[in-house]
């Protein structure tokens, strides 16, 4: 792995497997668009209130979202810095390759110069040595 | 010449997959995975050049490698094989190392699966696909065993979504 990452790699770790479920990137989702308290977005899942807490701390670990206190309310803020770092590692990942293939496409267009066929004719020659 | 067909990330498995294809045969092409000299040239980005100080593409073996940045730093890496194919595909995992050059296991590893497939009766032009899974085995069984079954590129295509919202 030689990806330069902003991210410690604890941190992707928590990231991933906070995207890595479908409800929780739907709370995400919810979330960026307008902060939710966390009763309003249980409402929105058929799953407990407690099930839902447990995915906004999951979320929370990986800074996806935050949570403050509003009266007896929990709101749930959504962190798009966050969201945004996740896409940068992705697309890191994929220009590495990207380069990788450029740079295997060049040592193999090496070989077409070192290895020419022999019916290519007589190699030619650069006489330097002529005044 | 290098035709990128795909990248694309998968939320299921957390896998990322690169498809390129180049003008060669796959034998040709995985002498660029087998030998060392020519795997230097082209796993380290251009200003992290890699060297290979062991190599061992059998089952089980182990490579060991060094990138040396531009101002000297050196960041130490190892490979362990899991399955070869000649000509046709490679696993291994992939992981950090200490200074001393031990495998440093306390740090996430990726797992790593090469194919190489012959286009059209496969003499000129081979297929790479390469799928990289992220986090390390252990993590990847616990997401499995939480039951998520997404599916291609939809996490992704959601963060983009909520960015562009």
């Amino acid at each position: 792995m030689v990806v330069q990452q902003e991210l410690t790699s604890a941190e992707v770790d928590l990231l991933f497997h906070a995207l890595a479920d479908a409800t929780r990137r739907d709370i995400v989702q919810r979330v960026i668009d307008e902060e939710q308290s966390v009763s309003t977005l249980a409402r929105a899942y058929e799953v407990s209130f407690a099930a839902i807490q447990k995915h906004v701390a999951v979320l929370e670990r990986a800074r996806l979202v935050t949570k403050r206190r509003r009266g007896r309310e929990q709101i749930v803020h959504g962190e798009i810095d966050t969201l945004s770092r996740a896409e940068r590692l992705l697309q890191q990942y994929l220009e590495l390759w990207q380069q990788r293939a450029g740079r295997m496409d060049a040592l193999l267009r090496e070989d077409e110069g070192r290895d020419p066929a022999p019916s290519a004719g007589p190699t030619p020659v650069t006489r330097k040595d002529t005044p | 010449m290098t035709t990128t067909l795909e990248s694309t990330v998968d939320a299921d498995a957390l896998t990322l997959t690169f498809v390129a294809e180049f003008d060669a045969a796959p034998d040709r092409v995985w002498q660029l995975w087998v030998d060392p000299r020519q795997l230097e040239r082209w796993w380290g980005p251009p200003t992290w050049p890699a060297t290979f100080v062991e190599h061992d593409p059998t089952p089980g073996g182990v490579s060991k490698y060094f990138m040396t940045g531009p101002d000297g730093t050196r960041s130490a890496g190892w490979w362990r094989f899991v399955s070869l194919t000649p000509p046709e595909s490679l696993v291994f995992e992939d992981g950090f190392a200490t200074e001393a050059g031990e495998l440093d296991d306390s740090l996430p590893t990726t797992r790593t699966s090469v194919t190489l497939a012959g286009i059209d009766g496969g003499d000129t032009r081979t297929r790479m696909t390469t799928v990289t899974r992220f986090t390390s085995a252990d993590e990847l069984e616990k997401l499995l065993q939480m039951g998520m079954r997404e599916g291609m590129t939809e996490a992704m295509g959601q963060i983009e979504a909520i960015l562009a919202g």
